[in-house]
Parts: structure tokens; C-alpha cells; sequence
């Protein structure tokens, strides 16, 4: 066991080291001179100069690395050209949006894939089934910034029945920072209103980022308890006349459990990622947000910062997945 | 003792190839085959845009701007009055040209470094496949994002970022087959008549993943699709005036609620199409693997 820990982190490691290797190679890329974009046409060479020394682009790309690596080892991700600020601190302020807005996503995902999912298996072949199969279809094939500007349109504009972009309503003071999580925040505070605004934002992004995960996590569970479906432990529990519902609830969801639940990893870390449009669209300060207009400012700093903790994030989680699924599964352990 | 043979005539059944057995098998997946209607309709309105679409879809007529769908404008008209119907068709040529070349791109890069891994092995497949690694725990969109940045916005930029993105995928999936092939008795036949490295790949393992590599292209072409409109859609591909589904889905972002035409039929465009390839790709993996067979 521990050692299969071990070996995960240790892989983890060394993907961490390719990423910032790879991130610092497309910074390189970059043709256009971040330090002029950032100081203006109006700059004088010495200020340019100066400022690239500050940068430590003066230095051999090698060089430039070596203090990359040794400065992100101490945490310390560099500073971003755009808002001359700490990439670090920038993060701390963007990401639990959307590590807030990813949960909420994987919520609507858990609350609709899994039970349609059940229950299309359990109907095969009939209309609940068909019509599962068609939302799952549709979810997975549908633009979900088409998806997000339509329910902004309907259901902000039109009726008027959610509130519009952002976290909270511009008259609603965010909560005692605690987690960054505006929800969780507002729990631990007690604050009800706040909890609420903050809920009733969180409504349409989630369901804008999670539809193409739930229709992942819907064929999925279908598929799954379909094959267990067809086990002949199971012929036995009916056999025995036990009810449906105990069939399905103690024998066939249990052992069609594992594969959703490694999918349900695999989503978060999808959802990470997926949020870049969804974060667009409603105008959501989390890291998708930042990355995009730290690329439109060539802001690759901030880029690269960005890019490592997601980096970092996704393959934990499914280090931890894989963890926890060897707990319950210990044949996995020897693969 | 051929007192039988003048008998009942023994009914025959034709046999048939395992290439038209498939065949016969794919055409059985009613939804699969609707996936393949689908791909081919869409295919032929890209190939002949410029044949049937009414109007140049660059043409403004900016007094005659967002028309509501008629007998003129099968589609409506956008808010400099072009013709949405025009643009979709030629969206169809740039949104299925940009998967296509994705995949090929990706799958050319994926299934090199796949086969070689897989066959050579060693520290070799170790550290390419750690290169994977790397590419599989970036969050894909955000590095497309920051390689068309670098690049520079532009819908050529935005398919290299696409095709950096999604080649790992192909490598896995290829590698996996090989290993499992490279040990089969076929393979091992041919390599004790003398058979070449080369000739063993070419001849007996790269055939043998064909169909996998099919499949997951037919997934790709959808996920690639969507990939580069919202590349796009965020300004970071296909750029205006270009009727590309992403970009028209953006310019007509504030007309969703009162003139829902703009970005109603892009988006249904790319929803059939991208349903259509997943569609042919649940057909195909069917087909193609009956174990995995539902």
C-alpha cells in the first residue's frame, strides 16, 4: 500500500517538473516582447532594459529555468507582468472560484448522472432509456458556451428568475474569507443571505459546465450497471426473491460503483479545465478567467502559474481516486 | 455411397468477407448509421459551400440586418446582414476541415510515437510515455489556449494547438495495441522467417490497429470540433469576419434572447455534427469490439 502511494507521488513529481518545463518552453515561444507590452510603446530603452533585468530575461533561457525552478520550489511562481502582483497571490485570490464553481459542477453532474444513469439500466430499451440516451447524446455534443448564453439569456434577461454574472450581487458583501468557498464561507459565518445569493449564482454556471460531464457520467453508470445487471449473483438475489430495490441498492449499484467513481475523478479534472468558457461567459473570477486574459497580455508569468496548479490538481485528484479505489479494490494495487 | 447426394439440396449461406460482415454489422446500428447520414449530409454541404449557398457569405447588407428567417434568408440574416444559411455551409467547410486535419495531424504524431514505444519498449516507451504523462495532466483547453496565444490568434494556430493538445491520446491507445500484438503468434511467426523490423510494422502491427485508431478518430473529429470553436469563441482561433461556427456564435452573443436565429443554427450545426461522429463512434467500437459489446 505504501508503496503504491510512493510510486504515485513520485510520478506526480515528475509530471509537475514536465509541466513547468514545457509551460517555460511556450513562454519562450512567444514572439511578441511581453516587458514591451507591459510598459507601453511610450517606454524609454533603459526602463525596458532595467525592467527585463528586474524580469532576469536578460539571463541565458537555461539560466532562466534554474531560477524558475528554484523560485517555484519556495513557492514562489513570479510576478505577474499584467497586475504586477505575485502570480501566487493572484491564485490564491482566483482559485477556490473555481474550485467552487467545479464542485457545483460535479453536484449537478452526481444529482443527474447517476439516477437517470440507474434508471435508463434498469428500463432498457423503453422510452426512460431512449430518452436518457438522447440527453446523454446531446450533453456530450452540445458547445456549452451556446449552452451558457442561452440560460444566461432565458433565465437572467428574459425572466429574470437567477441573477446575472459573477459570484454575489454587486449589493452583497462577499463573506469573511475563510476557505475562499463564498458558500462554505457564508455557512461557517451563519450568513444566510449571503449563502443564498451565493448559491442562486452558482445555479447557471454549474449546470453550463457540468452538462457534458453528466452526460459522461450517465452512459457510464448506465453501462456499468448494465453488466452487472446481467451477472448471475444477481439472477440469484432475484431468484430468492429479493425485492427490486434491495437487488439493485445492496448487490448491483455496489459492484457497478468503482468504474463511476474513477470517472467521477476524471470529470473533476476535466471540469477544472472545462471551466476556462464557463468562467468566460459569466463573467466568473476563477484561474480559467485569468489564464485567458493572461494570454491575451502575453502575460505568461501568470500563464505558467496557472498552468502548474492545474497541473498539479488534476493528477492529484486521480492520485487520491486511485488511492481511495485501492482501499476499496485491493486488486488493484498489483496492476 | 452417394445415396444422399441427390437429395434436398443442402441450403447454402453465402459466406462473407470479415470486411463486409462488419459492413453488414454497422448498417444493423440503426443510430449509427442515422451518425453516418448525418457526417455525410454535412460533408456534402461543405464540399459544394460554394455551389449552394444563395449568398457570399462575407456579402453585408447592413439595412436588411438581422431579418428573422424567410423565403429569402432560410436562416435569417445577422446584424450586418449576411446571410446566417451561407455562412453555416461555408462553417461546415472550415468546422469538418478543421477536424479533419486535427486528427490527421494528431493521429500521424500519435501513432508514430505509439508504435515505436510499444515495440521498442524499454527505457524508450518509459520515457515517451511519461511524456504523455505530462500532456494528459495539463488541462487541455487552457494549454490549446496558451499555444494559439504564443502562436498568435489565428484559426491555423488554433488547429496546431488543438493537434499539440490531443496527440498523447492516439499514442496510448496505439502503444496499448502493440504491446498486446507484439507477442502474438503472428507477429512472432513472421519474425522467425526473417522478417524485417520494419516490415513487421508496417505489414503486421500497424494493420492491426487500424481499427482502434478508426474509432477513436471518429471520437476525436467531435471533441476536436468543439475544441476549435471555442478556441474561437474566446478569440484565440478563427477570427472575424471568418464564418466559422464559434465565431458567429460569438458576434451573435448579444442576440440570443431577441434574435435567436444568430447563434440558434451554428450551434444546431455543430450539435448534429459532433453527435453524428460520436454516434459512427458508438457504431464502430461496437462493431469493431464485440467484447465491449451492450
Amino acid at each position: 500500500m505504501t508503496t503504491f502511494i510512493i510510486r504515485r507521488l513520485g510520478g506526480l513529481v515528475f509530471v509537475i517538473f514536465g509541466v513547468s518545463l514545457l509551460t517555460f518552453f511556450l513562454a519562450q515561444l512567444v514572439p511578441a516582447d511581453p516587458v514591451a507590452a507591459a510598459l507601453g510603446s511610450n517606454a524609454r530603452n533603459e526602463q525596458v532594459e532595467a525592467y527585463r533585468q528586474q524580469l532576469g530575461l536578460d539571463q541565458p533561457v537555461v539560466t532562466q529555468y534554474a531560477i524558475y525552478m528554484g523560485r517555484m520550489l519556495q513557492g514562489d511562481l513570479g510576478a505577474s507582468i499584467r497586475t504586477r502582483r505575485a502570480v501566487a497571490d493572484d491564485l490564491r485570490d482566483y482559485l477556490p472560484a473555481t474550485i467552487e464553481l467545479t464542485l457545483a459542477a460535479l453536484f449537478v453532474t452526481i444529482l443527474i448522472g447517476i439516477p437517470l444513469g440507474i434508471l435508463a439500466a434498469l428500463n432498457r430499451n423503453t422510452w426512460i432509456d431512449g430518452g436518457a440516451r438522447i440527453l446523454a447524446l446531446i450533453g456530450g455534443a452540445m458547445p456549452i458556451f451556446y449552452v451558457g448564453l442561452v440560460l444566461l439569456g432565458v433565465f437572467y434577461r428574459q425572466l429574470q428568475w437567477l441573477p446575472g454574472p459573477g459570484r454575489l450581487d454587486s449589493t452583497v458583501q462577499p463573506p469573511t474569507n475563510i476557505t475562499g468557498l463564498y458558500t462554505v464561507d457564508a455557512l461557517l459565518t451563519g450568513n444566510w443571505l449571503v449563502f443564498g445569493n451565493a448559491v442562486s449564482h452558482l445555479i447557471l454556471p454549474a449546470i453550463t459546465l457540468g452538462l457534458f460531464s453528466t452526460a459522461v457520467l450517465l452512459r457510464m453508470t448506465r453501462s456499468s450497471m448494465l453488466e452487472m445487471l446481467g451477472q448471475d449473483y444477481v439472477r440469484t438475489a432475484k431468484a430468492k426473491g429479493l425485492a427490486q430495490r434491495l437487488v439493485v441498492g445492496r448487490h448491483v449499484f455496489k459492484n457497478a460503483l468503482p468504474p463511476i467513481l474513477t470517472i467521477i475523478g476524471i470529470l473533476f479534472g476535466s471540469l477544472l479545465s472545462g471551466a476556462v468558457l464557463t468562467e468566460t461567459i459569466f463573467n466568473w473570477p476563477g484561474i480559467g478567467r485569468y489564464a485567458t486574459t493572461s494570454v491575451t497580455t502575453l502575460d505568461y508569468p501568470a500563464v505558467m502559474g496557472v498552468a502548474l496548479v492545474a497541473a498539479v490538481i488534476y493528477p492529484l485528484v486521480n492520485t487520491l481516486v486511485d488511492i481511495g479505489y485501492s482501499v476499496i479494490d485491493p486488486r488493484v494495487r498489483t496492476h | 455411397m452417394q445415396a444422399t447426394a441427390s437429395a434436398a439440396p443442402i441450403p447454402t449461406r453465402r459466406v462473407l468477407s470479415p470486411n463486409a460482415l462488419m459492413l453488414r454489422r454497422f448498417t444493423k446500428e440503426k443510430t449509427a448509421v442515422f451518425g453516418l447520414l448525418v457526417i455525410l449530409l454535412f460533408a456534402l454541404l461543405a464540399v459544394f459551400a460554394p455551389l449552394l449557398a444563395p449568398f457570399d457569405p462575407l456579402a453585408q447588407d447592413i439595412p436588411n440586418g438581422l431579418a428573422p428567417p424567410s423565403a429569402e434568408h432560410w436562416m435569417g440574416t445577422d446584424k450586418l446582414g449576411r446571410d446566417i444559411f451561407s455562412r453555416m455551409l461555408y462553417g461546415a467547410r472550415i468546422s469538418l476541415g478543421a477536424g479533419l486535419g486535427v486528427v490527421i495531424m494528431a493521429g500521424l504524431v500519435g501513432t508514430l510515437v505509439g508504435i515505436v514505444a510499444g515495440y521498442v519498449g524499454g527505457w524508450l516507451d518509459e520515457a515517451l510515455m511519461r511524456v504523455t504523462d505530462i500532456f494528459f495532466a495539463f488541462p487541455s483547453l487552457i494549454l490549446a489556449m496558451a499555444i494559439a496565444g504564443a502562436l498568435g490568434p489565428s484559426l491555423q494556430n488554433a488547429l496546431i494547438a488543438v493537434a499539440v493538445v490531443t496527440w498523447p491520446v492516439y499514442a496510448r491507445l496505439i502503444r496499448g495495441q502493440v504491446l498486446v500484438l507484439r507477442d502474438r503468434e503472428f507477429v512472432l511467426a513472421a519474425r522467425s522467417v526473417g522478417a524485417s523490423h520494419g516490415l513487421i510494422l508496417r505489414r503486421h502491427l500497424f494493420p492491426n490497429t487500424l481499427s482502434p485508431l478508426l474509432v477513436q478518430a471518429s471520437f476525436e473529429m467531435g471533441t476536436v470540433i468543439l475544441a476549435v470553436a471555442g478556441l474561437s469563441f474566446i478569440g484565440f482561433g478563427a477570427q472575424p469576419p471568418t464564418p466559422e461556427w464559434g465565431v458567429m456564435i460569438s458576434e451573435g452573443r448579444n442576440y440570443i434572447t431577441t434574435h435567436w436565429w444568430l447563434t440558434f443554427f451554428p450551434a444546431m450545426a455543430m450539435l448534429f455534427a459532433v453527435a453524428g461522429f460520436n454516434l459512427v463512434g458508438d457504431g464502430l467500437r461496437d462493431v469493431l469490439d464485440p467484447r465491449l459489446r451492450r
